[in-house]
């Protein structure tokens, strides 16, 4: 997903004087060939997130293209206020894209993990909010980044995630994907995001070995969220389940939810996720997986208890 | 016909009655912290400032950023005598409905830069358009205003870092030096002593003046950058509440709105008509 958002980031530099790429003491390596090719336009503010935003937007209010990059916790929540009044406020044309989303930096522990970042920044007015499952997306939704107008937080997994598509597709913001659906009849459909999905995938093909058959949506967009989408799923299955790898309060979670209680939907809904904690434990990102209830056996196991009390 | 100094004290004078008015009238506002930066912005905007109401949108313009957002109602009595909006929009200050509030605006002011209030933001945002000037060969000068108790902010300390690395000597730093902030004395609180060495060792280049002397103000602020590729810091040493006795160097004042007798007072001494 990484590379794949540098790649996007150096063609769009190639076509587009204005953009820069900022990060805070991170990249090393991966950055090499777009600072070879522009020197000039390559930041790095050193262990600085706050002023990375600042000048940013400074930048920005001059006609430049800032896509400022580095660990999301640090990101969106050392920056936070830089993000708000100078770039959200002032309706600065920053993009914020951040790498180690979720507890994909497994043993470096939760200081390192991105697991409210989603809530926050989907709080901001004006912002667009991305959440790509892959590299494919990722540079769809670089391209997308730039071509928006206004703040976008873009959320990275790490470099070598699997990809989840087969073939190229039309990407749309705010439109989710349909990526798995019942022949005829679904039991539940299941909203995901992120790097997460590869999990979701596995579940999706074990509930169908035991007659489960779930519609599976990527929600690359989690701001603007896709209401149509939801309110179709929902109205068609009355179970609707969501897995985020992320706190179940105010990331995908939330957004499904309000979409649905607002629309006077009756569903049976679940939402999968960090139930309110920090990722706990070391280990692989396997190992964090499963002991963070977000495994594909653990959505397996949910999915069968929200489509038996139906 | 008077001389040039002379006019702009005398224009001082002005936009403190006006501050005044237009805090009493609005019903609250920071007034000696604005009163204590009139000098400096009537310095900047009447004689060196490449800005006016035709060219807010020129992108070679000279910026201002006001990162004390807290006293921005003097920002909003310059911009308006020099017709940047019409002056009747000061006596809504602080109202329903009106552009002006008790932080500047930036989408909806115009001539304002930058939405400021919460401290320590102004200077990364003004590095950052110093660094845009670089990228793109403009002459432009960024000028910005930091109140002393905003260097407690760390984010003021990053960008000082940074402008200093990137030989940014398109950049001033103005320091409304009045030594109080919102409790008390700074050396009371969190000193920022020895402020001048501070910003040395950072790698600026720094001078000191009287921050109510417009002639010495302008004087630095025409011999820019004070070394080449350095970042220029003027500390400008000044009274919070400057022209009302009794708000003079006193911490109680800093959001506080006068009585009537104490209004009258105020009045005499700003050479306002108490109607």
């Amino acid at each position: 997903m990484r590379n794949a958002y540098i790649d996007a980031l150096y063609e769009l530099a190639g076509k587009d004087e204005r953009v820069l790429a900022l990060v805070a003491d991170n990249g090393a390596i991966v950055y090499d060939k777009f600072r070879a090719a522009y020197p000039g336009r390559f930041i790095n503010f050193g262990i600085a997130e706050a002023n990375m935003i600042g000048v940013a937007a400074g930048l920005a209010s001059c006609g430049k293209v800032p896509f400022t990059y580095t660990i999301a916790s640090f990101l969106t929540m050392r920056a936070f206020e830089q993000i708000r009044n100078d770039v959200c406020m002032q309706r600065m044309n920053v993009k914020l894209v951040g790498i180690g989303a979720g507890f994909v930096y497994s043993n470096l522990g939760a200081t390192h993990h991105a697991t409210i970042d989603m809530s926050i920044m989907r709080a901001l007015p004006g912002m667009t909010v991305f959440s790509p499952s892959g590299p494919l997306e990722a540079r769809k939704i670089t391209k997308e980044a730039a071509r928006i107008d206004g703040p976008v937080y873009i959320r990275l997994s790490v470099g070598g995630s699997p990809e989840i598509y087969e073939a190229d597709y039309e990407f749309e913001t705010g439109k989710g994907v349909i990526l798995r659906d019942g022949p005829e009849t679904v039991d539940a459909a299941i909203f995901t995001t992120g790097g997460i999905i590869t999990e979701v995938l596995k579940a999706h093909g074990e509930l169908r070995h035991m007659g489960i058959n779930a519609r599976v949506v990527n929600v690359h967009t989690i701001k603007p969220i896709d209401k149509d989408i939801i309110i179709a799923s929902a109205a068609k299955t009355r179970v609707v389940i969501t897995v985020e790898e992320h706190s179940i309060i105010g990331g995908l979670g939330s957004a499904v939810a309000e979409v649905i209680a607002e629309n006077g939907i009756a569903a049976r809904f679940k939402r999968i996720g960090l139930q309110g904690v920090f990722a706990g434990g070391y280990g692989t990102y396997d190992d964090m997986k499963e002991m963070n209830g977000l495994s594909a056996n653990a959505i397996v196991s949910e999915t069968i208890d929200c489509v038996n009390m139906k | 016909m008077r001389d040039r100094p002379n006019l702009l004290n005398d224009k001082a004078e002005e936009i403190r009655r006006s501050i005044f008015k237009m805090i009493c009238d609005g019903g609250g506002g920071h007034i000696p912290a604005s009163l204590s930066i009139v000098e400096i912005l009537v310095a900047l905007y009447y004689e060196v400032l490449n800005v006016t109401p035709a060219t807010i949108c020129d992108p070679g313009r000279d910026r201002f950023i006001l990162s004390k957002g807290h006293a921005c109602v003097t920002l909003y009595a310059v911009l308006a005598d020099l017709g940047f909006f019409d002056k009747s929009a000061l006596d809504t200050f602080g109202r329903r409905g009106s552009i002006l509030g008790g932080h500047p605006d930036m989408l909806k002011i115009p001539g304002v830069e930058a939405s400021t209030g919460a401290l320590g933001h102004g200077l990364p945002f003004g590095a950052g358009i110093a660094m845009a000037a670089k990228m793109d060969n403009r002459d432009f000068k960024v000028f910005v205003v930091m109140g002393d108790g905003e260097c407690q902010e760390g984010s003021v300390w990053e960008a000082a870092m940074f402008a200093a690395q990137h030989r940014l000597d398109n950049l001033c730093v103005i320091i409304d030096y009045n030594r109080l902030q919102a409790m008390d004395e700074l050396d009371k609180i969190v000193s920022v002593s020895p402020l001048a060495d501070k910003w040395r060792a950072f790698g600026w280049q720094v001078k000191e003046a009287d921050g109510h002397n417009i002639k010495k103000l302008v004087d630095l602020c025409t011999a820019l950058p004070f070394q080449p590729k350095k970042p220029s810091m003027i500390i400008a040493n000044t009274i919070k509440g400057k022209g009302v006795s009794f708000m003079e160097n006193e911490p109680i004042w800093h959001y506080r709105m006068p009585n009537g007798q104490e209004m009258r007072v105020a009045c005499n001494e700003l050479g306002i008509d108490p109607k």
